[in-house]
């Protein structure tokens, strides 16, 4: 009995070694190793960030709340540095920012980010009656959307654009710079050339409808500043942008 | 596509064997047959072709004083760090060694080496001296299979009593053993590696040792720096950087000299301007810029002078590197036909063609390897993740380097043409790995805020 039980015991082994080797051979071929894998015990870190709003003038406080699990070390960029787990602290960013956390841990690490959209004049927030320059621009200058990898301009972009050129021709004075912006999949070098060229077709378009060069710069960020960080297509389309802004 | 699959499955069933023969003849063993037609496909990268490998011992070298302990430490760590990477030597475990350690010649009894249990083929062994503020290793390798011992290697390296200068001296001390043992490839474990981190709050470009020491921020730009290039001499780093210029803003080419430890000035031109690469004799620079037109491959010199349009068509082309061996051709990443994928061209821009590869799917970040037989690339299929992969450019046969392990993208080869430098999201954010240029030992190398876009130091 008891040596009935052992043989099948190495039976068993010797199976489940012969089918290790030749399985694990046939699928892993050419796949890189595993990357070393942290300690049993230790839990993938988790961290997320909240601002208290997303949307300021210049000159304005934002609170940032932030909490992590699991994390050894935890910092904010930019300009906040490491902290602790979890806690808040305030910013007073000058221009538009992406607050990101990155936490590291035993067991891997974690992002997080928050983006504080800065009006770029420093007007005081408009009286309810009498919106200021930033807020019609605000609600009147819209942004053009692409699809994925390509630059030039759907339905709704050209309608969007439509819309943008005629506020530009009430507002003869106003100068934008047009940024290019683009998802994350691509390289960071094929999308800076994407980005640039999605900028250019919103400029185009609007030359077309009569608004002047000399009022429209160009600018490409590629992947560099994207509006969202998530790996979906709401994300992703939300990046693939020219976007307006109001130029000096 | 299905005959694509198999040889596919084949050639990566070859890569493995590479790793471990005895795994091979097992497999052959089983699977009943090697297909021949394989063979054609046998893909060398001069990593683990011989599983005889030289058994190298590296005993502790004695140290002086207890001063010099510490360095001593750091010294044999970086060493046998060094030799084990290197992958072309087999380190005999220190539980095999004599109790006896040699540290002079005149103490060394080969054949407490050569017989088992440690059976080494050479042996490493010395000593550090602390001379005031200056440390001496005085280096030893020798054959322990000739009764007498032979000496291959004998020589003294200085610096100062540092534990960065036992770090240095210990690689220079191991690209010379890996030099006598390989035949003449050149070391790398006194190379650096540039690289792009937003560790300081802006995207910066930094330098760190090739095993990850060291790690310090080099530009303080400001803005966004991307894809620094060092220059063929090791002198320069070229870099695209984000340049405000009276209220505006754009990507430009910046320059850092290595030697003065600052920026030099570089034109400034319309519109983008990014992916510098150097051509390799160090006097032309090519990257994507929009100043001529559309956003196409230029050439200037060295200096930024003298533009020069070499793609023509409505299009993104970009990433330009050049064939490192002869500056005759340029391969770079175009969407002219739609998706972003692979064309080479001579270095004048005439004779353009596409890379035919077997599936969709975006094809970019090239790197050519040193001796210019191989392309090391990132390639999104549909189906997928992106993966690296290396292209043997006459015969144009592909191997997968990575797979199911994050995203894997911006290779770039060391100066020994067997590894390779990567960024990759496996461990959840993005970091710099390198890893055997068959795609085995990844060892990540940066650990805190993002880190991409490596670039190996050509010497």
């Amino acid at each position: 009995m008891r040596e009935r039980s052992l043989r099948q015991v190495a039976m068993v082994c010797c199976l489940a070694g012969f089918a290790l080797l030749v399985g694990g051979c046939k699928k892993q071929v050419g796949a890189a190793p595993p990357a070393p894998t942290p300690a049993p015990a230790a839990a993938q870190p988790t961290v997320t960030i909240n601002a208290s709003t997303t949307s300021i003038n210049p000159g304005d406080a934002v609170t940032l709340t932030w909490s992590s699990t699991d994390a050894t070390d935890l910092s904010i960029a930019p300009g906040v540095g490491r902290v602790a787990p979890s806690g808040t602290t305030t910013v007073t960013p000058a221009q538009s920012t992406t607050y990101q956390a990155i936490a590291n841990g035993p067991g891997g690490s974690a992002t997080a980010s928050v983006r504080i959209t800065v009006a770029a004049a420093a007007a005081e927030a408009p009286p309810a009656a009498a919106p200021g320059m930033d807020e019609l621009f605000r609600q009147n200058v819209q942004d053009a959307y692409f699809d994925f990898n390509k630059s030039d301009l759907r339905a709704d972009a050209r309608s969007a654009l439509t819309r943008t050129a005629e506020f530009l021709r009430s507002y003869p004075q106003l100068k934008v710079s047009i940024e290019g912006h683009c998802d994350e999949r691509g390289s960071t070098e094929y999308n800076l050339g994407l980005g640039e060229r999605r900028a250019q077709a919103a400029r185009d378009f609007l030359v077309q409808l009569g608004i002047s060069t000399d009022r429209m710069t160009t600018v490409s960020y590629g992947k560099e500043q994207p509006f969202c960080t998530q790996s979906n297509e709401t994300c992703w389309q939300q990046n693939r942008r020219a976007h307006f802004v109001r130029a000096q | 596509m299905a005959n694509m699959k198999a040889k596919m499955e084949s050639r990566t069933i070859i890569q493995n064997a590479m790793r471990a023969a005895i795994l091979f003849a097992a497999l052959v063993a089983v699977l009943g047959v090697a297909q021949p037609a394989a063979a054609q496909d046998w893909f060398k990268t001069g990593t683990g072709l011989g599983v005889a490998k030289a058994r190298l011992a590296v005993a502790d070298f004695g140290a002086a004083d207890a001063t010099a302990k510490p360095l001593e430490t750091t010294f044999h760590n970086v060493l046998w760090n060094d030799l084990e990477y290197s992958g072309i030597v087999e380190l005999v475990s220190p539980s095999f060694y004599p109790a006896s350690v040699p540290t002079q010649p005149g103490q060394l009894h080969p054949t407490d080496w050569s017989a088992a249990p440690a059976n080494a083929f050479m042996l490493a062994f010395g000593s550090l001296d602390i001379q005031g503020t200056s440390l001496a290793a005085n280096a030893n390798l020798f054959d322990v299979r000739s009764p007498t011992g032979a000496a291959v290697l004998q020589k003294i390296y200085r610096g100062a009593a540092t534990d960065g200068d036992a770090r240095k001296l210990a690689h220079q001390f191991a690209d010379d053993i890996i030099a006598r043992l390989s035949g003449g490839l050149p070391g790398i474990a006194s190379t650096q590696i540039a690289f792009v981190s937003n560790r300081g709050g802006n995207k910066e470009i930094w330098l760190m040792d090739y095993d990850g020491a060291n790690q310090h921020q080099l530009t303080h730009v400001g803005t966004i720096s991307l894809t620094p290039r060092w220059s063929p001499d090791d002198t320069r780093i070229a870099f695209t950087c984000f340049a405000p210029y009276q209220k505006t803003v754009s990507a430009q080419i910046c320059l850092y000299s290595t030697e003065s430890n600052r920026l030099i000035s570089f034109p400034r031109y319309k519109g983008t301007n990014s992916a510098p690469a150097w051509s390799p004799d160090g006097s032309k620079l090519s990257f994507m810029s929009s100043a001529m037109g559309d956003q196409g491959i230029v050439v200037t010199d060295g200096d930024g002078s003298h533009m020069r349009r070499l793609t023509l068509t409505k299009s993104v082309s970009t990433s330009p590197v050049w064939n490192p061996k002869t500056g005759n051709q340029i391969i770079f990443v175009s969407d002219r036909g739609g998706e972003p994928v692979l064309y080479q061209m001579n270095a004048d821009g005439s004779n353009i063609e596409r890379i035919a590869m077997p599936d969709m799917g975006y094809v970019v970040d090239p790197s050519w390897s040193p001796n210019g037989q191989l392309l090391a690339f990132a390639w999104r299929r549909p189906s997928g993740n992106f993966d690296l992969y290396i292209m043997d450019i006459v015969s144009r046969s592909l191997v997968e380097l990575t797979r199911d392990a994050g995203r894997n993208e911006r290779p770039s080869w060391a100066p020994d043409g067997r590894h390779l430098v990567f960024e990759s999201t496996r461990t959840g954010t993005r970091q710099i790995w390198t890893m055997l240029a068959d795609g085995s030992e990844p060892k990540q190398l940066t650990f805190s805020g993002l880190n991409e876009s490596p670039n190996w130091s050509p010497k």
